[in-house]
C-alpha cells in the first residue's frame, strides 16, 4: 500500500494543504489569515516543482507501467502534464483570489480551501484510469463547484449562476453515471484497460454505444460543446471572477483529459466510428460561440462565449484521432492557460470599482494602465489566433492535424471551413475589446489603476508565457509532444 | 554576409529601440526609424548589385527553430526576391520619411511602422512556409491598428473593419491550403526549396492540388484585391495614414502574388493548369471593372486605390498565361507597381496635409503651386497608364505578349484596349483636374514638399525609370527562376 500512495502523493499533498488551510482558519487571527492565501499558494508551488522530481516521474515507466490500485490509477506522460497544468491554474486562482478576497464575504479560508479541493479532484482526473475513479473525480470537482460559483451569497447574480450550475451540473452527472452503469453492462467491466480489450465487439451494440454516448455528453457539459453549452454565459458571468477564471480552465482542462484518454486511447475504434457525430459537435461549438458572442456587451459573458468557440477548437483535435491531434490540444490548452487567466484578472481589476463588466469601462485603459491595456490586448490578439502569439501556434497546430485527414475526406475540409469562419468572426469581436481599449473616447473614467505587486507579478508572467509559447514552440511542442505519445503508445 | 538577415532585424531592432525612447522625443523617434530604414535600404542595394544569377539562393541564414517540426528560420535570396526585397527596401525608407504627418502617439506608430517594415521584408526574404506566413501577418496586424487608430475619414471604423475581415480570411484560406501543401507532399520540413524538390519526384496527388490551388489562389487572391474580392482595398487605402498606404499597397500586397508565383504553381502545377483559366477571367474583372470604377471616382485617394486594383490585372493574367515572359513579366509589374503605388500614395498623403481634402474637383493649377510635387504627380500618373520609360511599361507590354502567346486571346484584346483606353481616361482625367487649369480655392496657401519627402519621392521615381529603361537588371534573374517554375508546371514545354 505504501508504494501505491507514491503515485498520488501530490494529490495527498493538495488535499491535505486544504484540510490545514481549513484548520488554520480556526487559530489565526484576522490579519494573518490574510497571507493565508500566499502561504497556499507557495505550497502549491512546491507542489508543482516537485512534480518534477525524478523518484515522482520515474514511477510512471516503472515496474508496474505506471498503474496503481489494481490498474484503476495511471500515472502517465498525459496525466503528469495535466497535473502540472491544473497546479499553474490554481496557483494563478489562488493569486487572484487574494486580490479578491475583500468581496469574498463567506469566508476566505473556505474560499481557499474549495479550491484546492476542485484542483486535487481534476489532478485525480487526469489520471483516472476506470469509470468509477472518473465519475467521483467529475463529482469531486462539479460538487465543489457549486459551493465556488454561488460563494458571494449576498449577490444575487452569484446565487442565480450557483442554481443554474447546480441544476445542469446534475443533468449531467445524471447522463454520466447512467452512461457508465450502461457500459459497465455491456462491457462487465468498468476499468478502461478491460473495455479497451472489449470494445472491438460492442461497436453494434446499441445499449454499450448509447452509454458511451451519455458519457460523452455528461464530459461534453464539462467542456461546454454544442449543445451542452447553455450554462456556460450565465454563470461565467455569474460567478466571483476567480472562480469564472477556474471554471474556464481547469473545469475545461479536465473535460478534456478526461476526452481524450477515453476516446484517444480507450475506446480509438468506436471514435473513428463517430467521426462523423465528433466533427458536427466540433462545428456546431465553434459557430455557436462565435456567432453569440458578436453582439456581448458583457465581458464576462463574451469570454464565455469565446471559451465555447475554443472548446470547438479544441474537439478538432479530438476529430484529428492521432497522437499529432493531442499535442495540439495540449499546446493549445496551455496557451488558454494563460491567456484566460490574464484576460479574467484584467477584467476584475478594471470593473472591482464599478457596477457590471460592460465593455465599455474598457475605456480609456491605455491611460488608467499601459500595462493592463497592452497584456489585455495581448491577450485579445493571442485569443484571435494572429502570429506571433500562443493561440496562433495553437491553432496552427490544430488546423495542421485537421488537415492531414482533410484529403480524402470532405467532412474534414467543412470542418477546417467552418473553423476560419469562427476565427474570421472571432477577429471581429476581439478586435472590438482592443479597439475600446485604445480608441473609445467616451471614458468616464481617468484615474490610475492601482495593481498589487503579486497580480502584476502574475499577470507578467502570463504576458512572458503567451509570447515564449507564440515565439520559441520548439522546447513547449516537444513536451505536448513527449505527453502525447506516451498516451499514444497505450493503444 | 548575412544581408538579408541585417535587413529584415534592423526595422525589428528598431522597433525595440523606439519603445524605450520617451514619447516626446520626437525627433530622436523619426531618425531612428529613418536611420533603420535607411540602413537597411543600403544593405539591399548592396546585396541587389553583388547578387550573383547562378541559379543558387545567395546570402542565406538559417537557423533551426522547431526541432519536431523541423522548421528552420530560414532566410535567402533567388531572382525573383531579390528585385522585390530592394523595391520593398526603397518603399520602407520613402514610407518612414513620409510618415512626419503622423500628429498624435508619434512613439506607437514608428513601433508599429517599424514591425511593420520587418515583417514584409521578412515575408518575401523567408524559404520557409511557416515563416514566409509567420512575417506576413506579422506586417498585417499593425496594419489594421494603424488604419484605426491613425487613419482618417468618416469611414475609418468601417474600413478598418473590413480590410481586417477581408485579410484575415484571406490569410486564413491561404494557411489552410499552405498546410494542405505540407500535409501533402509528406515532406517533413517546411522549407520551400525542400518542398519542390519532393513534388518534383513525387507531385501530389492530382486531386487533392484540385482543392489546393483554389484555396491558395483564392487565399492570395484576397490579399492582393483580386476581383470581386477588391472591395477593402480603395476604401482601406482612402482612410490609411500615408505611410501604411504606401507600404501596404506598394509592397505587402504583393505578397499574394509572390505566394502565388512561388508556391501555388510549383507544388500545385495540375490544380494550377485547370485554375489558371478562371484566374484569367477575374484578372479581367480587375482590369475592367475596377478601371471603369476609378473613371467615376472624385477622391485622388479613391482613385489611385481603384487603379491599384485594376494594376493588379495585369499581374494576375502574367501569372495566368502560365509562361515564362508572362511569369516574369508579373514579377517586373509586381516590383513597378510597389514602387508606383509608394509614389502616388506619397503624393496624395502630400496633398491631403495641405488642406486635409482630396476631392479632385476642388483642386487645379498645382503644377504651378508646387512644381516638385506637381511633376512627381505628372509623371507617377503617367507611369500609371503604361508610358513607355517606366518600368509598368516594360512589365505590362512583356504581359500582353505573354498572354496573347498563351492562348488567351480574346481576354488580353479586352485587356490592352481597357489598359489603354480606360487607364488613359482616369489618369488624363486627374492631370487635369488636379494639375492644370485654375488654381483650386482652398489651395492658395498650400506649400511643396519638403527636401526629406522630396529626397524619398525621387527615390521612388529614379528606381522606376532605372528598372523602365533597364529592366535586363531584374528581368535576367527573375528569368532563371521563373524559368524552373514553369518547367514543373509544365514539363513538356522546354522554354
Amino acid at each position: 500500500m505504501g508504494d501505491q500512495l507514491q503515485f498520488i502523493q501530490l494529490e495527498v499533498m493538495v488535499v491535505a494543504l486544504g484540510l490545514l488551510v481549513l484548520l488554520a482558519d480556526l487559530f489565526l487571527s484576522e490579519s494573518a489569515r490574510r497571507s493565508l492565501g500566499w502561504v497556499a499558494a507557495g505550497a502549491l508551488g512546491l507542489v508543482f516543482l516537485l512534480s518534477f522530481r525524478e523518484s515522482f516521474v520515474g514511477l510512471a515507466d516503472g515496474e508496474a507501467d505506471g498503474e496503481a490500485f489494481g490498474g484503476i490509477y495511471r500515472l502517465d506522460g498525459l496525466a503528469l502534464f495535466f497535473k502540472r497544468f491544473f497546479l499553474l491554474t490554481a496557483i494563478f486562482v489562488l493569486i487572484f483570489a487574494m486580490d479578491f478576497a475583500s468581496r469574498l464575504k463567506g469566508g476566505v479560508s473556505e474560499y481557499l480551501a474549495f479550491v484546492l479541493f476542485a484542483l486535487s479532484g481534476m489532478m485525480f482526473a487526469s489520471s483516472a484510469n476506470d469509470f468509477s475513479l472518473l465519475f467521483v473525480a467529475i463529482e469531486l470537482i462539479t460538487v465543489t463547484f457549486y459551493i465556488l460559483v454561488s460563494f458571494q451569497r449576498h449577490r444575487m447574480h452569484s446565487l442565480e449562476a450557483g442554481v443554474k450550475y447546480l441544476i445542469l451540473g446534475a443533468v449531467s452527472s445524471a447522463f454520466l453515471v447512467y452512461g457508465i452503469a450502461l457500459v459497465f453492462g455491456e462491457a462487465g467491466s468498468l476499468k478502461f484497460d478491460a473495455i479497451r480489450d472489449a470494445h472491438a465487439e460492442l461497436l453494434e451494440n446499441k445499449v454499450f454505444l448509447f452509454g458511451m454516448l451519455f458519457v460523452f455528453a455528461g464530459l461534453a457539459f464539462k467542456i461546454s460543446a454544442f449543445p451542452f453549452q447553455v450554462w456556460a454565459p450565465d454563470v461565467y458571468q455569474g460567478a466571483p471572477t476567480p472562480t469564472t477564471t477556474f471554471l474556464a480552465v481547469g473545469s475545461k482542462a479536465a473535460g478534456f483529459v478526461l476526452l481524450i484518454r477515453l476516446f484517444g486511447s480507450v475506446v480509438p475504434e468506436l471514435t473513428v466510428q463517430w467521426t462523423g457525430m465528433l466533427m458536427v459537435v466540433a462545428a456546431l461549438t465553434i459557430l455557436y460561440g462565435n456567432l453569440c458572442a458578436l453582439p456581448q456587451r458583457n465581458l464576462k459573458r463574451l469570454l464565455a462565449y469565446s471559451g465555447i468557440a475554443n472548446a470547438g477548437y479544441l474537439l478538432m483535435g479530438i476529430v484529428a484521432q492521432s497522437g499529432e491531434g493531442t499535442a495540439a490540444i495540449l499546446y493549445y490548452l496551455a496557451g488558454y492557460l494563460f491567456t484566460i487567466v490574464a484576460a479574467f484578472m484584467i477584467i476584475y481589476l478594471v470593473t472591482r470599482d464599478g457596477e457590471g463588466e460592460d465593455i465599455s469601462c474598457l475605456a480609456g485603459l491605455n491611460k488608467r494602465s499601459p500595462f493592463l491595456a497592452f497584456a489585455l490586448a495581448l491577450c485579445a490578439v493571442s485569443l484571435a489566433g494572429i502570429p506571433p502569439l500562443a493561440g496562433f501556434f495553437g491553432k496552427f497546430l490544430l488546423v495542421k492535424s485537421v488537415a492531414a485527414k482533410a484529403f480524402g475526406d470532405a467532412g474534414y475540409f467543412a470542418l477546417l471551413a467552418v473553423a476560419v469562419f469562427g476565427v474570421v468572426v472571432s477577429i471581429y469581436y476581439y478586435f472590438g475589446i482592443i479597439r475600446t481599449i485604445y480608441w473609445s473616447k467616451d471614458t468616464s473614467d481617468d484615474s490610475p489603476l492601482a495593481i498589487a505587486w503579486p497580480t502584476r507579478i502574475a499577470l507578467g508572467l502570463c504576458v512572458a508565457a503567451i509570447l515564449y509559447l507564440g515565439l520559441l514552440p520548439n522546447k513547449p511542442i516537444n513536451w505536448a509532444n513527449a505527453a502525447a505519445k506516451i498516451e499514444a503508445a497505450t493503444e | 554576409m548575412d544581408w538579408l538577415l541585417i535587413i529584415v532585424m534592423l526595422p525589428l531592432l528598431a522597433a525595440v529601440a523606439v519603445g524605450f525612447v520617451p514619447g516626446s522625443q520626437r525627433q530622436a523617434i523619426r531618425g531612428i526609424t529613418i536611420g533603420a530604414s535607411g540602413l537597411s535600404l543600403l544593405c539591399a542595394l548592396i546585396a541587389f548589385l553583388s547578387f550573383e544569377i547562378d541559379g543558387e539562393l545567395k546570402f542565406e541564414t538559417k537557423v533551426l527553430w522547431v526541432e519536431s517540426l523541423d522548421l528552420h528560420f530560414h532566410l535567402a535570396a533567388d531572382g525573383i526576391n531579390i528585385g522585390i526585397i530592394l523595391m520593398g527596401a526603397i518603399v520602407a525608407f520613402a514610407a518612414a520619411c513620409c510618415a512626419d504627418d503622423i500628429t498624435h502617439r508619434v512613439k506607437e506608430f514608428h513601433i508599429l511602422l517599424n514591425v511593420m517594415i520587418g515583417g514584409i521584408l521578412g515575408a518575401f526574404a523567408s524559404m520557409d512556409l511557416f515563416f514566409f506566413y509567420f512575417f506576413h501577418e506579422l506586417a498585417l496586424v499593425p496594419t489594421f491598428i494603424m488604419i484605426g487608430v491613425w487613419g482618417r475619414g468618416a469611414n475609418r471604423n468601417y474600413a478598418t473593419y473590413k480590410i481586417t475581415l477581408y485579410l484575415s480570411f484571406g490569410a486564413l484560406l491561404a494557411l489552410i491550403g499552405l498546410i494542405g501543401v505540407y500535409v501533402q507532399t509528406g515532406a517533413e520540413s517546411f522549407s520551400i526549396p525542400d518542398l519542390i524538390a519532393k513534388v518534383q519526384s513525387s507531385p501530389i496527388d492530382e486531386s487533392a492540388q484540385q482543392w489546393i490551388f483554389p484555396l491558395l489562389m483564392f487565399g492570395f487572391g484576397i490579399l492582393v484585391s483580386l476581383w470581386p474580392f477588391h472591395t477593402w482595398a480603395p476604401l482601406g487605402y482612402g482612410a490609411a495614414p500615408t505611410a501604411t498606404a504606401m507600404l501596404h499597397a506598394g509592397v505587402l500586397k504583393k505578397f499574394g502574388l509572390y505566394g502565388l508565383i512561388r508556391v501555388a504553381i510549383p507544388m500545385a502545377p495540375v490544380g494550377a493548369q485547370s485554375w489558371l483559366g478562371v484566374l484569367a477571367w477575374l484578372a479581367l474583372g480587375n482590369l475592367l471593372y475596377c478601371g471603369l470604377v476609378a473613371v467615376r471616382q472624385k477622391n485622388l485617394n479613391l482613385l489611385i486605390g481603384n487603379s491599384s486594383v485594376a494594376h493588379m490585372g495585369f499581374i494576375f493574367l502574367g501569372i495566368a498565361s502560365l509562361n515564362v515572359i508572362g511569369l516574369t513579366g508579373a514579377v517586373l509589374v509586381m516590383i513597378a507597381h510597389g514602387l508606383l503605388a509608394a509614389l502616388a500614395f506619397g503624393l496624395s498623403g502630400h496633398l491631403y496635409r495641405q488642406t486635409g481634402s482630396l476631392d479632385m474637383s476642388r483642386m487645379g493649377g498645382l503644377l504651378r503651386q508646387m512644381p516638385l510635387a506637381g511633376s512627381a504627380l505628372l509623371m507617377a500618373l503617367f507611369a500609371g497608364c503604361g508610358l513607355p520609360g517606366f518600368a509598368n511599361f516594360a512589365g505590362e507590354i512583356t504581359i500582353f505578349f505573354a498572354a496573347w502567346s498563351a492562348g488567351l486571346k480574346t481576354i488580353t484584346v479586352i485587356a490592352t484596349w481597357s489598359a489603354l483606353v480606360i487607364g488613359g481616361l482616369y489618369m488624363m482625367r486627374a492631370i487635369r483636374s488636379i494639375l492644370h487649369g485654375p488654381r483650386g480655392d482652398d489651395w492658395a496657401r498650400a506649400s511643396d514638399v519638403s527636401p526629406l519627402i522630396a529626397t524619398a519621392l525621387g527615390l521612388l521615381l529614379a528606381a522606376l525609370l532605372v528598372f523602365g529603361f533597364a529592366p535586363g537588371l531584374l528581368t535576367k534573374g527573375i528569368e532563371g527562376e521563373v524559368t524552373k517554375i514553369v518547367r514543373l508546371a509544365k514539363p513538356e514545354t522546354e522554354r
